[in-house]
């Protein structure tokens, strides 16, 4: 009986703000005239049409969702892999040697401090406005918190640890996959929820300057259309797929540091 | 620093070797070719563009309306940060009724608020302040929340049987724990809210360094690009530096800093 | 790396069992450390042979270099001068048929592995075949007491099950020689006792060289077979001490013998006129004359062999 209670709780508590937040927001502007602001009413109304309909029946397949959504969420997964491999791949290197940190650390910094959006002017002249530009945009702006968090980890990896793999004859390349890759994994995982954050709007971005599909795109079209609930629609969408990419990769961080949490956890009990 | 024995070369003439391949690198690239110089200009080129910036008054006038942007939004975000996240972590029931709540808003990206805040405000600086202050604002309040989590209890529990005032509780127990989150909020805030600042002023258009690299880019005078990018990340090392800094200044005491030293 | 074949090592083909012990000699070993700043002299000149099969442990007062040693004997820091040799070859890096067991053991293991993956990796890495591997990790794990916990992680034990697997990761390497350093510094009192005597244990069945440096002189007399006391730094060896006690060792019959307390009185004595400089055994002022006869020749450190 109790457990039932508890599960109404826990339920209750979950999703009641956002339930009022929105019966608030739907209440407010019921009968608003606003043109900015239109009923959550006609937003809801114009989503399911404005992304899941074909323009004229023609069938999923040419709906604005697998026209725009699915080759923005592709272009920033690509982007994001490079930098991962990248950003890990160099950041071991950099990190295991004192003096190739102290060289490129300086530079490191440079690069990682330029805000990434300022980067789109740049790659547009090397690589025009198609997909490798928004690729190689995501990509370079993923890459620094990916790569100076990796170094880091690596720095920061327990002498004793090392000492042990030393002494039982570990060979490098056990060395950097028992050892250096997941002793860092922690680091590595928050530079890939920044990266994370910084790809999505990166990838919002780069459609913003140019582009003939994508979310981002769609967004401003409306905009600038004055299609005022569309464009509503859209960016409750970008929210969601902000969001599912977020809880995508708690799932996964959850797998990969599942002993980092309890082995935390000890470490915070006074061992 | 004074004396360095052996082979072992310092860390910062090491440093200063990385950013003169990198100058040197971005020099010669171009001259031979191997680079496009109407894509990437010769670092000399660059930097003498910087200077020319340097010389006029509208770069210095963007460069103030930049900073005035970032502090603004950044001192916006801090403040409601702070107080909400002591408000809301001190008080169980609201911590639990808005946890679900921030951990759906906190991901939804800050550019998707583009749209909305030119409609709602144009060009101005408002329109800007909106995106920085959206983005920076949960870095802050996120880790306050984890920081008024982090009270020691038994600290809270003294405080409370000693009848402290809920405001004496606060500014006794709760904050001194709380400071060092909200530190590293900070910095991780300021860094965040730079990056949204010239991203406004780059497509919304509002006044700043941002906007004055769009209008090079739209001319095509790409030198001056460059420069205006290594302004951008110029400034951004100053965030960074300084940030660092002030949590170590505030934080002299904590473990986290003195282990920092220590290692 | 030619180790001297052990005979025994064949017939552990199926069990953990005797693998044999390799000599280790040390001749004049000295370490300076050259960082910033002024360079500091930690070891002057050890000279001092360890036979195959043998237990040594190794006291001094802090700081007298203990840890610098073991660190140079495991081939993981390199020696200034002198000249470090492990059976037949010398010692540049950590050898082959070498295992350490460190005073951090909460730090020695990798906490993102299974207490089994932890035996597991080292064997794995000399290539040993998946099966003789399971075996092994089994065998190691129950000698030590941890049969049940193997699917555990480090950090879910306490601190002496914690050391015990890092116990067991050595024995199952089936090492030549076992270098410990403080290995029982961190655990209470109760547990260290068990520890002992499972290291005592381990030592007689797979018949290995270990060194086994600790502050503890209890604890190095009623382990070791001889106890090398080191002088503070610049480290020479004071005296190399003969452990009379016989192979049999009990807690409460050895530590309560009288050799075991004349033992302990020379050590503790030698181990205070080291602490206040003393770095030759014809300068120490022992009140308790008894001691002489169990010594080497005095006044010679690290005299050759012990009768």
């Amino acid at each position: 009986m109790s457990d039932a209670a508890k599960v109404l709780r826990s339920v209750l508590l979950t999703v009641g703000l956002p339930l009022v937040i929105l019966v608030a927001w739907w209440v407010l502007t019921a009968n608003s005239t606003s043109y900015f602001n239109p009923p959550l009413r006609t937003i809801v109304g114009t989503f399911g049409e404005t992304w899941f309909a074909a323009p004229s029946g023609e069938g999923f397949g040419e709906s604005r969702f697998v026209h725009d959504v699915v080759p923005s969420v592709l272009r920033l997964l690509s982007g994001y892999s490079v930098a991962v491999v990248v950003g890990v791949t160099l950041g071991v290197a950099i990190g295991s040697s004192r003096a190739l940190r102290a060289y490129a650390e300086p530079v490191l910094e440079f690069f990682r401090a330029i805000p990434p959006p300022v980067m789109v002017p740049i790659l547009m002249l090397f690589l025009g406005i198609g997909t490798s530009m928004k690729i190689v945009v995501i990509a370079i702006g993923c890459l620094w918190p990916i790569l100076l968090n990796t170094v880091e980890g690596v720095r920061g990896l327990d002498p004793v640890l090392r000492d042990t793999a030393r002494a039982y004859r570990l060979g490098r390349v056990a060395t950097v996959r028992h050892l250096v890759l997941r002793g860092a994994s922690p680091q590595i995982v928050t530079g890939a929820r920044q990266a994370l954050s910084v790809g999505i709007i990166l990838m919002v971005i780069s459609e913003m300057f140019a582009a003939k599909d994508g979310l981002g795109f769609s967004i401003v079209q409306f905009q600038r259309s004055f299609a005022i609930p569309e464009m509503w629609s859209g960016v409750i969408l970008l929210g969601v797929v902000g969001v599912l990419l977020s809880l995508v990769f708690r799932a996964v961080t959850n797998a990969v540091l599942g002993w980092y949490l309890g082995y935390r956890q000890s470490q915070h009990g006074g061992a | 620093m004074n004396r360095v024995s052996g082979r072992r070369t310092p860390a910062w003439a090491l440093g200063l070797a990385g950013v003169a391949t990198l100058l040197l690198v971005v020099e010669i690239g171009p001259r031979l070719g191997i680079v496009d110089a109407r894509f990437l200009p010769p670092t000399s080129q660059i930097l003498a563009a910087l200077a020319d910036r340097l010389g006029m008054p509208e770069f210095w006038t963007a460069l103030g309306q930049t900073l005035t942007t970032w502090v603004t939004g950044l001192a916006i975000s801090l403040v409601t940060g702070v107080v909400l996240g002591v408000v809301i972590g001190s008080v169980p029931v609201l911590r639990a009724v808005t946890a679900s709540t921030i951990e759906f808003l906190r991901p939804v990206p800050s550019v998707a608020l583009i749209p909305v805040a030119v409609l709602l405000y144009g060009t101005g600086m408002a329109s800007t302040l909106l995106l920085v202050v959206y983005a920076s604002f949960w870095q802050v309040l996120v880790q306050v929340l984890s920081g008024v989590q982090d009270v020691d209890p038994v600290a809270s529990d003294t405080a409370r049987s000693y009848r402290f005032s809920p405001l004496t509780r606060i500014r006794t127990v709760v904050w001194p724990t709380t400071l060092p989150y909200a530190m590293t909020g900070l910095r991780l805030a300021a860094s965040v809210a730079l990056i949204l600042t010239v991203t406004g002023e780059l497509l919304i258009g509002t006044p700043g360094i941002g906007k004055l690299l769009g209008i090079a880019q739209s001319s095509g005078a790409v030198a001056s690009m460059y420069a205006y990018v290594v302004v951008a990340g110029l400034l951004g090392v100053a965030v960074n530096v300084l940030a660092r800094v002030l949590e170590s200044r505030a934080l002299f005491w904590h473990p986290s800093v003195r282990g920092e030293v220590a290692a | 790396m030619s180790s001297p074949a052990s005979p025994a090592s064949t017939a552990a083909d199926h069990a953990v069992g005797h693998t044999g012990g390799a000599r280790l000699s040390v001749r004049n070993l000295r370490k300076v450390y050259t960082g910033r700043g002024e360079p500091v002299e930690a070891i002057a000149d050890l000279t001092f042979e360890i036979r195959p099969g043998e237990l040594v442990c190794v006291v001094g007062p802090s700081g007298a270099g203990k840890t610098t040693l073991l660190r140079c004997l495991a081939g993981l820091m390199p020696a200034t001068e002198g000249e470090l040799v492990l059976g037949e070859s010398a010692i540049t890096g950590p050898p082959e048929g070498m295992a350490v067991v460190l005073q951090e053991y909460g730090r020695s293991l990798f906490p993102w592995m299974t207490v089994a993956q932890n035996v597991e990796l080292p064997l794995k890495e000399k290539g040993v075949t998946k099966s003789r591997r399971a075996e092994l990790v089994f065998e190691t794990l129950a000698a030590v007491g941890l049969g049940d916990v193997a699917g555990s992680y480090p950090w879910q034990l306490s601190g002496g099950m914690q050391q015990r697997v890092a116990i067991a990761r050595a024995a199952a390497y089936e090492p030549q020689v076992l270098l410990m350093d403080e290995p029982f510094a961190a655990v209470d009192a109760q547990t260290r006792f068990e520890l002992e005597d499972l290291v005592r244990t381990l030592w007689k069945r797979l018949g290995i060289t270990v060194v086994f440096v600790t502050h503890d002189i209890d604890e190095a007399i009623y382990l070791g077979e001889r106890v090398l006391v080191l002088s503070a730094r610049p480290t020479v060896v004071l005296e190399d001490v003969a452990v009379g006690l016989g192979p049999e060792r009990d807690q409460l019959e050895t530590r309560g013998d009288a050799e075991f307390a004349r033992l302990r009185t020379h050590v503790y004595e030698l181990v205070q006129q080291a602490k206040k400089g003393v770095r030759s055994l014809a300068d120490a002022h022992l009140t308790h004359p008894a001691a002489v006869d169990a010594a080497g020749s005095p006044g010679t450190p690290g005299g050759p062999e012990v009768p």
